[in-house]
């Protein structure tokens, strides 16, 4: 569909119209906001009109109108790029109505009411991004300007939060009743996660390398990976409780450096497993992908191996390498959630606490971080892929 | 120079390599010329030790090639093969340039021997240099892979089929070429090849090997008048040996210096074949001769072609 909207540019922008359209509906039929009378009870969806100040919904409004229209314009490059500046405009001011929605709403309610985030809200932030996202392809967008907007967006919603605009939403109002241990957890979940994958690749790629060149290692090492990886994460944590007591027990020196059944040990152990098998299997293909005739040139020419693996296998390697990556951080990233399971800790505590009190709002806090956290880790490192392969390119 | 003593290679109890004995001079153009698997790039492989031998002694420019550390020897011996191997993540400077960085050459150095290779290949320098493999034709890569081979100024240039995979025009200009270089600068170079005909036209000694073993070394008009088996007779192609004698001999050596003939002249210097392919073309048994300077200096008769 999109091709042939491509092909025919006068026929308008049929992704948009779909865009601007669920948008419409959205904010029409659902709710943009909830409010609970308390914490523990659930809310009433509550419209946009009924909870914004009106140069706020003029602004939607309009904004919203102009996306609209812009979908049924002869599309140019022009037009796309208004596209993408109305869509970042409009879900900057969508945010912004969220929150004074919020403010509005608790000050009538009183303290203990909770304003919650709401269905119209979540399907236009997903719109207005994808939005951006369409036109930057239209546009076909290089790196700079993609990450430019990105951090633009970020910086600004940043800022808000900064200002106090979110302070009352209840998602705010969990986060400063957990501020201390929310720093505290995000820091572990990243300890998880990059401890995970750094071991992971310790491992995983002088084996990915090593597996090459021996066709004779090659099925027991896939077999084994393979099977560790159908275990369900739960059951490998529960799994490593036993051995690891028990090993804990025996050597009393190793419980010093925090090995125990349950703690941040065995999960660091579960996620490392999890890790190897993409980690391995990319850094093979990664390596077997690399032309056999330039090895032979390479040490044609009086390369040491050393010099063939850092100056070309390396370097030719390099975007399945990080394709792999981005997969591991992505898979550690979220599998990290379930290891606060075991008490190890990390933004996953908060989903299972919110998960114990009935709080929708506290699981909110720990999965709305780890989400963006696995799409600025996929944005980053495709970024990253995208401008070594400008440069490698022509 | 390149000494090769009853060099064996076997893998298990087959030998590819048997008790081959060669000696390729300074300066040389030595083919090896044989059926695919008869054991010619495995030999060559041998002399920079991408294969090691597993009997007998290789000597370069007089030095046993094993007391030399591998990298060191293949620094110092040009490599180009058929599949060429640019990196494809370098531009083509970089590419040619590979052995003298590895050698450490100053870097204004470097620059000027990449610009002198690329006019030695009739590439324009400026245009070529910060170009990726990836966007040369076959025959232009294979012409950066040669020059890759030559930046060092190596004192021995192995080549492995190189223009195997050309298309026959572009093989033909890269033969003309390399015969050029080889005569510029005198590079003592060892090349493998299945092609009688492009044997014939490059080299002045050839090396023919059958199972392993080497048949006959000789040059190409003596390998064609006394070939040493019926292998090698078979190889050449038993019915063509003497439109081959042709291709390597030229008019000037059948030139009859008192006749003079009508029409376009032919070169003293073009080969016997030519001269029978015009006399075919023309319905005639005699062409006038011309030199270099297009002066008339005889004339050619079919009763000498063909006696």
């Amino acid at each position: 569909m999109t091709e042939a909207v491509a092909a025919n540019p006068a026929r308008g922008n049929r992704v948009l119209l779909v865009l601007a359209g669920l948008g419409w509906l959205g904010m029409i039929g659902a709710g943009f906001v909830s409010l609970a009378p308390n914490r523990l009870m659930s809310g009433r969806p509550l419209s946009l009109w009924m909870v914004t100040d009106w140069p706020t919904l003029a602004g939607i409004t309009v904004l919203g109108a102009a996306l609209l229209a812009a979908a049924f314009r002869p599309q140019g490059k022009a037009l796309h790029r208004a596209t993408a500046l109305i869509a970042a405009l409009l879900l900057l001011l969508i945010f912004f109505a969220a929150g004074r929605a919020a403010e509005a709403l608790s000050a009538a309610a009183g303290p203990v009411a909770r304003i919650s985030l709401g269905t119209a809200f979540w399907l236009t932030i997903s719109c207005t991004s994808l939005a951006i996202v369409d036109s930057f392809q239209r546009l076909k967008a290089g790196p700079v300007l993609r990450i430019g907007t990105a951090l633009a967006v970020c910086a600004s919603v940043a800022v808000m939060a900064a200002g106090g605009v979110f302070d009352a939403l209840s998602i705010m109002v969990e986060y400063r009743s957990h501020q201390t241990s929310f720093a505290h957890e995000l820091a572990r979940h990243g300890v998880l996660v990059l401890g995970s994958v750094g071991a992971g690749l310790a491992i995983g790629v002088p084996l990915g390398i090593k597996l090459t060149s021996s066709l004779r290692l090659r099925g027991p090492v896939f077999g084994t990976l393979n099977l560790l990886q159908t275990v369900p994460s739960v059951a490998l944590f529960g799994l490593l409780i036993a051995p690891l007591s028990l090993l804990a027990a025996a050597v009393p020196a190793l419980k010093a450096f925090g090995v125990e059944g349950i703690g941040a040990t065995p999960a660091l152990i579960a996620l490392t497993c999890y890790a190897l098998l993409p980690i391995v299997r990319y850094t093979y293909s990664a390596f077997s992908g690399v032309d056999p005739v330039v090895i032979e040139a390479g040490l044609g020419v009086g390369f040491t191996r050393g010099q063939i693996l850092w100056r070309v296998s390396l370097p030719l390697a390099t975007p399945v390498l990080l394709a792999g990556l981005r997969i591991v951080l992505i898979q550690s990233i979220g599998l990290a959630v379930v290891a606060a399971l075991i008490g190890a800790g990390g933004l996953g505590t908060f989903v299972f606490q919110g998960i114990g009190q009935d709080a929708v709002d506290l699981v909110l806090l720990g999965t709305l971080p780890t989400i963006f956290l696995a799409l600025a880790t996929d944005f980053t490192l495709k970024s990253v892929t995208s401008i070594l392969q400008q440069r490698m390119a022509p | 120079m390149i000494e090769i003593e009853r060099v064996v290679k076997s893998y298990g109890d087959r030998k590819v390599v048997d008790q081959v004995s060669l000696t390729v001079e300074s300066g040389a153009f030595c083919v090896l010329l044989g059926t695919s698997g008869c054991g010619k790039s495995t030999l060559l492989k041998m002399v920079n030790r991408l294969i090691p031998a597993t009997e007998g002694t290789i000597r370069v420019g007089g030095e046993d090639i094993r007391g030399i550390p591998a990298e060191q020897l293949r620094r110092r011996i040009g490599y180009a093969i058929q599949s060429i191997g640019l990196f494809p993540h370098w531009n083509i400077e970089d590419n040619i340039a590979t052995v003298p960085r590895l050698l450490k050459w100053p870097e204004a150095r470097i620059r000027d021997r990449v610009t002198e290779l690329l006019d030695l290949f009739h590439l324009d320098p400026e245009l070529y240099r910060r170009k990726r493999p990836s966007q040369l034709s076959g025959g232009q890569q294979q012409r950066i892979g040669v020059a890759r081979a030559l930046a060092a100024e190596p004192e021995l240039l192995l080549m492995d089929e190189p223009f195997g995979a050309l298309d026959p025009i572009t093989r033909d200009v890269l033969q003309t070429e390399l015969a050029r270089i080889h005569k510029a600068t005198g590079t003592t170079i060892l090349f493998v090849t299945h092609d009688i005909d492009e044997a014939l036209r490059l080299a002045d000694r050839i090396a023919i090997m059958d199972s392993g073993r080497l048949v006959q070394h000789t040059t190409p008009i003596d390998l064609l008048e006394h070939p040493a088996n019926d292998f090698v007779r078979d190889f050449i192609g038993r019915s063509e040996i003497s439109l081959k004698l042709l291709s390597v001999r030229t008019v000037a050596e059948r030139l009859r210096p008192a006749e003079r003939g009508d029409g376009e002249p032919i070169a003293a210097t073009a080969p016997l074949r030519e001269a029978l392919a015009l006399m075919i073309a023309r319905g005639t048994g005699r062409l006038p001769v011309s030199d270099a300077a297009g002066h008339p200096v005889g004339a050619v008769l079919l009763e000498d072609l063909i006696q």
